[in-house]
């Protein structure tokens, strides 16, 4: 294999031709960033990018690792890192002119995580502003475009790691997902993307949006390269009192434990709305599954129809609340006036994007005295009984499978003036955010005008793990 | 004047908590540190970092809440309260709204009974400078725990309310939760103050009064604010709902905010931290471990050492001095006289110096051994006095004071004898007076042996070696 191609390969992969010795660790970088150049200027990937430091600590891991045995399998893989997740030292815009020359004094706990274990951040990726966002149109640093064809959308808001991980410009990735914002970019851009459950991995250093659905979560080629990032980034941390306090395995991938399991069809996800071709890939995924499961069930999420609203006053609340700290006294951008309301009023109204506006407003509506209840309230039982529906069908089921997205990806610009039905692209991802359960996005092997499609699988809490074996045994099936 | 109407107050304190780090991250609390030194990325609310609760903050606020005979909740939330202003760093403070930490509280002033209505840890916000055109922040402050205790509206006069602060503040003073120092903004209080006629129950139309740093702000706001209130009622104008703002040098309020004007905090529960659990068995180990409160001291000295209310008032004062008191006690039985010497000279030098106990020079046991010497009579009790004036400037100990200056009374019976014999001699109309029955010019032969003595003999012994004489 010509050693430009590596960049194509799995993290599992390079990591045993590294250990093997086939491969120096600068072999490695030097493919990554080859395909940077090649690509980034009609994709738009990456906010920042470290080219020199890269390659440096590449050299220096050449010169220092002796002992390849031990090696951890993260050690000297090129990282991606969304732009809103804190690497110490470099800019967190979250893709908004608010936070345009904002440094991060620390590290995120997960970017921690994953420099013990060696891993080389090459760069920060593009994002929809402050992550809201479905298509990655709304960043102050530009629209990033899908690698399958760049006239499309690469899914948001987490478009940037997924499209860096399609056209191989890193190894792994980090997301953020708040109601799908690493799940469906992943199925427009044809990788895989998983969202940890609730708790699951530290969201120190994650720049909030929605503070009780926002999650760190990978976006690989693989699923077992998921499971190893997985498994490096979770497990509980003193910074984050909702980090939950329980052993992490090491993740693995076994895709027999398939036929121990019951996989659950909702009834609810396979309605109008849904594209047909889409609706006949999942259809015809679950018919080979069904012949090495234990059983495909027919299930009922009976308030699925309420998820979008749910999910668009409880993210809209918190993220007025969230945003409320940029306000141009302390850092990133200050419009300067004279009078302070009138410093404020300029910052910010300069500072953020329409879309992060539209949010903020109707946050700061549904928190309003006299709506709370009527807004915020509501949705917050609507939320439990979203909840009480995953807990009723995983008693018949082990892993309910579903469509990532409704739609194929959409082309640049169709959607973004009306944002009621970009908000629909997150049809059925936000459930599982709001019940705060893992689930994962892998591509189809059949496309649609060249795009695969996302199938979701949506696990138990904590059941990573299953949730794992059972997207491995599908990948596997593509083959 | 205000006769025709019922007062009716209700107060908010915030109580800064005495704990070591701040109440959502690992930084210092201190008072009076380099501006922003005290800071991190967590209490300057930089994006991406998230609050976790100090456990020992949790303890002081449950300590409290026992003694101020609140009722705790098992499952509290934090909550958010939202504004905009440069010393909020997050744009919102947290704090509790909906399901504080304790609830349904008392403390007993003179047999009223103040109910409190709850008790919640909330965290403080930055300062803000302003000089000339610039405003600048200090973040020092910013994070630091609080707990803020509301009454219901049922103090009923300007009295009262110091009353309460000032018991209030020796409680947490006891309980080791707050420092109280009301000047170093560690105790801040803001009453509500509404008037109706006599036996109406519905309340009147409420003003709240802001920035009384001290008691007697306090006293005087609340005075003011009531005669205000009364005169607008007598001449049959409304009282409207406004936050007033005192003015401690022209002893006036003034309008800070009216009700229009009132912010809408948009509270909704703090997502980032979970349901605060408050077991049985940490309610129970607090309880186990709460001092003596004060009103339980004062009883205390008052049986056990026979010691006058008034005194045992004065001792009880603050913790510090009551346990500068015990200390002293514990080597010298004499209660009654340390009693005496704390409460006049020590509470002298104190005053003088604008020290506390704590920094008082003459530690408890050094002050044990001057009293054990006076008790004993082994010096008299102007060169007591001596002593420890010496005692207060110099490092000496009191033996060592009295030995060099010759200042210990001598047990010399026969010099006493000669004096005394003497005295009677040069004293013949006295002595006669003394013996016709007027027995108190006694203390005047005592006196004129000790002058003859040069105080190195002890005057009760005098007075005996006297009378004997005398009454032969």
């Amino acid at each position: 294999m010509n050693k430009s191609d590596l960049a194509r390969l799995s993290i599992a992969a390079i990591h045993q031709k590294l250990k093997n010795k086939e491969i120096k660790f600068f072999d490695v970088i030097e493919s990554v960033f080859q395909q940077i150049k090649n690509n980034e200027k009609k994709i738009s990937a990456y906010i920042s990018l470290f080219e020199q430091e890269s390659f440096e600590q590449a050299q220096q891991l050449d010169q220092t690792v002796k002992d390849f045995s031990n090696l951890h399998p993260l050690t000297g893989i090129p990282f991606a890192i969304k732009d809103n997740i804190c690497v110490k030292d470099k800019l967190a815009t979250c893709g908004s002119r608010i936070l345009h020359n904002f440094n991060s004094p620390y590290d995120a706990t997960a970017v921690q995580r994953l420099k013990d274990a060696g891993v080389i951040i090459i760069g920060k990726t593009n994002l929809d502003e402050f992550a809201m966002g479905s298509s990655n149109e709304t960043s102050y640093f530009g629209k990033v475009a899908n690698p399958l064809n760049p006239e499309y959308v690469p899914g948001g808001s987490s478009g940037g790691s997924a499209a860096a991980i399609a056209y191989s410009g890193c190894l792994g990735a980090l997301g953020t997902d708040t109601g799908g914002s690493v799940r469906l970019p992943a199925a427009f851009c044809g990788v895989v993307g998983l969202k940890p459950t609730y708790g699951r991995v530290s969201r120190y250093g994650l720049i909030a949006f929605a503070s009780s659905l926002d999650c760190i979560g990978p976006i690989t080629k693989t699923v077992q390269d998921a499971a190893l990032i997985l498994s490096t980034i979770a497990g509980h941390d003193p910074y984050d009192a909702t980090s939950v306090n329980m052993p992490v395995n090491q993740f693995l991938c076994n895709p027999d434990a398939l036929k121990d399991y019951t996989i659950g069809v909702p009834q609810e996800y396979f309605t109008k709305g849904l594209d047909p071709r889409i609706a006949q890939i999942v259809e015809k995924t679950i018919a080979e599954l069904g012949k090495k499961c234990k059983a495909v069930k027919q299930i009922s999420l009976p308030h699925t129809s309420y998820t979008i609203a749910t999910y668009q006053l409880i993210c809209t609340a918190e993220a007025s609340s969230n945003l409320a700290r940029y306000d141009g006294v302390k850092y990133g951008l200050r419009i300067t006036k004279d009078d302070l309301i009138e410093m404020y009023e300029q910052t910010r109204g300069q500072g953020f994007g329409a879309e992060v506006k539209r949010r903020i407003l109707l946050g700061t509506y549904g928190l309003s005295k006299g709506y709370y209840d009527e807004y915020y309230g509501t949705a917050q039982k609507v939320r439990a009984l979203i909840k009480q529906d995953f807990d009723q069908a995983f008693k018949t089921c082990d892993i309910i499978i579903t469509p990532t997205a409704p739609t194929p990806p959409f082309k640049l610009g169709e959607k973004i003036a009306d944002p009621l039905t970009m908000y629909l692209s997150d049809l059925f991802t936000t459930s599982a955010s709001l019940a705060g359960l893992p689930a994962i996005s892998i591509p189809s092997r059949d496309k649609i005008n060249g795009f695969p499609a996302g199938i979701q699988l949506i696990g138990r809490a904590f059941a990573e793990q299953e949730v794992l074996n059972c997207a491995d045994a599908i990948e596997k099936l593509y083959a | 004047m205000h006769n025709k109407y019922e007062v009716v107050i209700g107060m908010e304190i915030h109580a800064q908590l005495k704990t070591k780090t701040k109440m959502f991250c690992a930084c210092a609390v201190s008072f009076g540190a380099q501006a922003n030194t005290n800071v991190c990325p967590i209490c300057m609310g930089l994006p991406g970092t998230l609050p976790t609760v100090n456990a020992q903050a949790i303890a002081l606020a449950i300590r409290a809440s026992l003694a101020l005979n609140c009722q705790i909740r098992p499952k509290s939330t934090f909550a958010r309260k939202h504004y905009f202003y440069p010393d909020l760093p997050k744009g919102y403070q947290i704090t509790q709204y909906k399901e504080p930490l304790a609830y349904e509280g008392f403390i007993e002033i003179n047999r009223a009974q103040i109910r409190i209505r709850r008790l919640h840890l909330e965290e403080d916000s930055g300062k803000s400078i302003h000089a000339g055109n610039e405003s600048l922040v200090d973040f020092n402050r910013c994070g630091v725990p609080l707990i803020e205790i509301v009454t219901e509206p049922n103090i009923t006069s300007p009295d009262q309310a110091v009353q309460y602060l000032h018991e209030l503040r020796q409680i947490l003073n006891y309980l080791e939760v707050s420092d109280c120092d009301m000047e170093k903004g560690h105790f801040r209080c803001e009453p509500n103050i509404s008037l109706r006629p006599i036996g109406q129950k519905q309340f009147g139309v409420r003003t709240e009064l802001k920035n009384l740093n001290s008691l007697r702000n306090v006293r005087e706001g609340l005075e003011f604010e009531i005669n205000r209130q009364t005169k607008l009622l007598n001449e049959g104008k409304a009282v409207q709902q406004e936050t007033l703002y005192w003015d401690e040098q022209t002893k006036t309020s003034g309008t800070m905010r009216t009700k229009e004007e009132s912010e809408d905090y948009r509270y909704f529960p703090e997502p980032d931290l979970p349901v605060m659990n408050i077991t049985e068995k940490m309610i129970n180990t607090i309880k186990s471990n709460l001092p003596l409160l004060p009103a339980q001291r004062k009883q205390q000295l008052i049986r056990q050492y026979q010691i006058s209310p008034q005194i045992a008032e004065v001792i009880i004062e603050t913790k510090e001095f009551a346990d500068y008191y015990d200390a002293t006690v514990k080597h010298c039985p004499n209660a009654k006289l340390v009693a005496n010497w704390l409460t006049t000279e020590v509470r002298a030098v104190l005053n003088q110096q604008i020290i506390s106990i704590n920094d008082f020079k003459i530690k408890p046991q050094q002050l044990a051994q001057l009293l054990n010497l006076l008790s004993e009579n082994k010096i008299t009790g102007k060169n007591a006095k001596q002593i420890f004036e010496q005692m207060v400037t110099t490092n000496k100990s009191a033996q060592e004071i009295a030995k060099t200056q010759n200042l210990l009374s001598i047990e010399d019976d026969a010099l006493l004898t000669n004096i005394a014999q003497e005295v009677i001699r040069e004293n013949p109309d006295i002595v006669t007076k003394y013996r016709q029955g007027k027995t108190s010019v006694i203390g005047y032969l005592t006196g004129l042996v000790v002058k003859k003595s040069q105080g190195k003999l002890n005057p009760q012994k005098i007075t005996r070696t006297l009378q004997q004489y005398l009454n032969t």
